[in-house]
């Protein structure tokens, strides 16, 4: 270790996507001295990859593509005088005490060891792949994560089928089946195990522009071709996922797309003993994004798969704003921690530990789809109604200074119907 | 005048068989391979073990029982001049039953009779000592410390590599149609890129030895498949230390559960068998993967989770008539060697096998092998970015800053390392671009997210450096290319 150049920063903030990016940047703004390092060659983080409109609305007031929301945030990386590598990839992160890290990584330029006083991890998150979900049969080529595909498209400018069936009905099945139909291939199918579709409203309307069939309760269970894929096995489930025997089928397709969800990249925290939760796969956090190692912060999706970008960002600043508490007074002052728990219909949440000094967003999920219902934190009194709760929307809602007060030693969130 | 020697099989088997001879100094020997890459038959997918040689009866199979155990023994030289990953960590075929200690004692008697050294019989106390998480049903196992674990495939590239910088001439993409033979002696192999001129031809065509032995007039066996699958699960989960039988059956010797010499847990195979026609049916199924679960669930309770599997694989093994390799130099056709029916144990013979038709080629074909002056027995490993430490890596950028950008975020490969396997891909004679020849030799989309990061980019490279459109980089060989052209092609109404 004595070996490696060394550097001195306040803080280095692993991955150069939205997260890592508004984290770096608040963190500069707010006076600490700041390194970004990403393994990729430039910076965005897979927004680069993401040529469609619908990013930024909360945050920018505008419509945009994913490059143009990227290169918004590393405009201002730049013009405010960030360092930032790309290229780099962190090796291995060492708790040294709570006030000291050391993070290592490797570049073109060789292997650096850098001193640093906090960590914001925002190294996102990575997509589940066909042997994940139990697809058995050949494994040919035409057989690609949503993201990959996206990837050979949008970056490296390569059509890789014309026949496609898609395993998933989240927003990133439904937007690479409009990417497919876009360059004239044809999307033979979108294929969901549940029984409702998985993205946002406005991408399941794609669907219907295109006139791509949709398979609820359905799921992709094999795959022939030996060179490459030929066609797709599709089983029907019952509402326990069971499959249901004889209503096996086939559809001919040459390509087939796998969206079936992100799981938090986390492996550099796991190795140094960071808590995880199960549900999110993600970091345990407290209201500042700190993880349960002092000093080391995290945000985005390496926390908790976010729907938009803009929340992203939101947890990104506020990782920042963390680590500069942390430097100001050695640690996050504990005066006490209010666990936030998980009640009826709520599938995971994000932040788990509140401090009660400051107003917090409260991320959320159901785990089924309800019409007419009531978010409730029974504790401290407090309700919310809304027509409908999706698992696919991320539920945001914020909880005051004041509010969380109120609570003895827990809170609460349930969704329930009114 | 030298001796012309064609190799029919760029597997173990042949790889072997090529290495041994480019020692000779009067031999030619040329490695023929339909297959893009090496060591993607029957090599390709096994369970990697370096067995112990004790299962084999010296009876009904002397061959299988004789190099089985002298394979072990050259597989240790071997490692280490072409520098295989490897692991020595023993095996235990473990007891769960008081019947099955008879079994147990059956398999030591007839290690000591097939001369392997070292093997016992552990009580339960012992046993747990050797492998803490084993199922409590564990009462006691017959214990083989000499069994170990390679890479298959890396195996069959280093010494392929080895081979050719002795002098073999490979011919990669070039499927054997049939064989010349002239008033009983053979005069060459006819492929479909043309007439391939040999004084000895050695049929070490794996799953496909039958055909080819036909070829020469030859068909006193046949060869059927027998389909084996695995599950391999990420590395974050912890394994056993040693590799795990069951006590073997008569039909099966069970399912195995090991962490093989990547990290990772792997349990498999079961065993099923094919109609001889179906030796391409590479498909996994549900129903073998249920009985390989089962299986393994019975040594090794606590399996993860299936979320937790990034591959699951199947495997061919080819079943010869009679059950025993066939290794002979046939009478009614001068100069044609059978190197057939190498089923398991066949990965750890394989260095036996080469040694055993060096012998056939001397003693049956009587030509006199002349002992190169210099041979080089030795082969480096390729770079490994996972294998260096922070220091090393400042090394190794000085002379590439390629060596220090990762690629493959799950199994640390770097852009050097993908570059020198491009550049061994061509040392070779490899073709066609595709993205498993880079795998198999870094490990690059073997890890948690199976590649959906880093493919691309290593397609671009491999598109870079065989100058090719991206969309023309192959998965594994033609028929796979990973697109249909640029991404405007069907609106151009352009695609094949
Ligand atoms: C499920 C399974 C588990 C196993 N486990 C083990 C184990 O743990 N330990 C062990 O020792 N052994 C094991 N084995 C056995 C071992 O894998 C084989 O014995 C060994 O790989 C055979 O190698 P080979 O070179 O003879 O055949 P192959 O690897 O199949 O090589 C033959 C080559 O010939 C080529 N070829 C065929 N026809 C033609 C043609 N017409 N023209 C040109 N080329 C042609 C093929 O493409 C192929 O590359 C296992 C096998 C299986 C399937």
């Amino acid at each position: 270790m004595n070996d490696l150049p060394m550097l001195n920063y306040d803080v280095v903030v692993i991955g150069g996507g939205p997260a890592g990016m508004a984290a770096a940047v608040r963190a500069k703004k707010l006076g600490l001295k700041v390194l970004l390092l990403d393994d990729n060659d430039y910076l965005g983080g897979i927004l680069p990859q993401c040529i469609h409109p619908g990013f930024g609305l909360h945050y920018f007031k505008e419509e945009l593509t994913g490059p143009e929301f990227a290169a918004r945030f590393a405009k201002r990386l730049v013009e405010l005088g960030v360092d930032y590598r790309t290229a780099a990839r962190v090796l291995e992160i060492k708790n040294y005490s709570d006030l000291e890290k050391v993070v290592v990584f490797s570049s073109p330029s060789g292997a650096y060891q850098v001193w640093t006083r906090t960590i914001i991890y925002a190294a996102g998150a990575r997509e589940r792949h066909a042997f994940e979900i139990g697809i058995v049969g050949d494994r040919g080529a035409g057989i690609y994560t949503a993201g990959e595909a996206q990837t050979l498209m949008d970056i490296y400018g390569v059509m890789p089928g014309k026949e496609i069936v898609i395993v998933g009905s989240g927003d990133v099945g439904l937007i690479m089946a409009r990417r497919f139909a876009l360059e004239g291939a044809k999307v033979k199918a979108v294929i969901e195990l549940m029984p409702y579709p998985g993205g946002l409203a406005r991408n399941i309307m794609i669907l219907r522009d295109f006139d791509i069939p949709l398979y609820l309760s359905h799921k992709v269970v094999e795959v022939r071709g030996k060179e490459r894929v030929e066609r797709v096995k599709i089983v029907k489930v019952d509402e326990n996922l069971r499959e249901i025997p004889g209503t096996e089928f086939w559809i001919e397709a040459d390509t087939l797309i796998i969206s079936a969800g992100l799981v938090p990249n986390v492996k550099l925290l796991t190795a140094i003993g960071v808590e995880i939760d199960p549900a999110t796969g993600g970091p345990v956090v407290n209201d500042l994004f700190e993880t349960s190692v002092p000093g080391i912060f995290a945000a985005g999706n390496s926390v908790i798969i976010n729907d938009l970008v803009d929340y992203v960002a939101e947890q990104g600043e506020l990782a920042a704003e963390g680590a500069r508490l942390f430097i100001d007074k050695e640690g996050i002052p504990t005066r006490r921690w209010i666990k936030l728990e998980k009640g009826e219909n709520v599938r995971l949440l994000v932040p788990h530990y509140l401090s009660g000094e400051r107003d917090v967003w409260i991320y959320a999920r159901v785990s089924k789809p309800m019409e007419n219902v009531e978010v409730r934190f029974p504790e401290i009194g407090k309700k919310l109604r809304l027509p409908v709760v999706k698992p696919a929307e991320m539920l945001r809602v914020k909880l005051r200074r004041e509010e969380i007060a109120k609570a003895r030693d827990g809170i609460t969130m349930e969704v329930v119907p009114l | 005048m030298k001796t012309k020697v064609a190799i029919i099989g760029a597997g173990i088997s042949g790889a072997s068989i090529a290495r041994v001879l480019s020692r000779y100094e009067n031999l030619e020997v040329h490695l023929i391979e339909k297959a893009p890459d090496v060591g993607w038959g029957v090599s390709k997918a096994n369970t990697a073990l370096i067995h112990g040689g004790y299962d084999d009866d010296p009876k009904k199979y002397p061959m299988r029982a004789k190099l089985c155990i002298r394979g072990n023994r050259l597989w240790h030289q071997w490692v280490k001049e072409l520098e295989i990953p490897h692991v020595w960590n023993g095996a235990l075929i473990v007891a769960t039953k008081e019947e099955d200690f008879d079994e147990l004692e059956r398999l030591l008697e007839r290690g000591r009779e097939n001369g392997v050294p070292e093997m016992r019989i552990v009580d339960r106390e012992e046993l747990f000592h050797l492998e803490p998480n084993l199922t409590k049903e564990a009462i006691g196992a017959l214990w083989v410390p000499i069994v170990g674990q390679i890479g298959p495939i890396p195996a069959v590239i280093a010494i392929v590599e080895n081979a050719v910088a002795n002098g073999v001439k490979t011919h990669l993409e070039t499927e054997v149609t049939g064989i010349k033979v002239e008033n009983g002696e053979v005069r060459g192999v006819e492929t479909k890129d043309g007439f391939i001129e040999a004084d000895v031809v050695i049929n070490a065509a794996g799953l496909y030895a039958d055909e080819i032995a036909r070829m020469a007039g030859i068909d006193y066996f046949e060869i059927h498949p027998r389909k084996g699958e695995y599950f391999l699960f990420d590395d974050s989960i912890p394994g056993p230390r040693r590799v795990l039988f069951p006590t073997p059956t008569p039909i099966s010797k069970g399912i195995v559960v090991t962490t093989e010499i990547s990290g990772h847990l792997m349990i498999g195979p079961n065993a099923q068998d094919l109609p001889p026609e179906e030796k391409e049916n590479l498909a996994t199924t549900r129903e073998g993967l249920e009985q390989v679960w089962e299986g393994a669930k019975k040594l090794w309770p606590q399996l993860p989770p299936r979320s937790k599997v990034i591959r699951t694989f199947a495997g061919l093994r080819p079943e010869p008539t009679g059950g025993d390799f066939i290794i002979k130099a046939e009478e009614e056709v001068w100069g044609f060697i059978n190197v057939a029916g190498i089923r398991s144990p066949g990965l750890t013979s394989a260095p036996a096998i080469a040694y055993e038709v060096a012998e056939i080629i001397q003693r049956d074909l009587g030509i006199e092998l002349v002992e190169k002056r210099k041979w080089n027995p030795y082969r480096k490993e390729i770079t490994h970015f996972f294998m260096l430490s922070p220091a090393q890596i400042n090394e190794v950028v000085k002379r590439d800053p390629a060596y220090g950008k990762v690629i493959c975020r799950c199994n640390r490969v770097s852009e050097g390392d993908v570059l020198e396997a491009i550049e061994r891909m061509k040392f070779i004679g490899i073709k066609t671009p595709s993205v498993d020849s880079v795998k198999f030799r870094t490990k690059a989309t073997t890890g948690t997210c199976q590649g959906s990061f880093c493919r691309p980019r290593i397609i671009q490279l491999l598109a870079r450096e065989y100058g090719v459109g991206p969309w023309e980089v192959t998965l594994k060989g033609k028929g796979s290319e990973v697109g249909i052209g640029d991404v405007k092609v069907l609106l151009r109404g352009e695609e094949a």
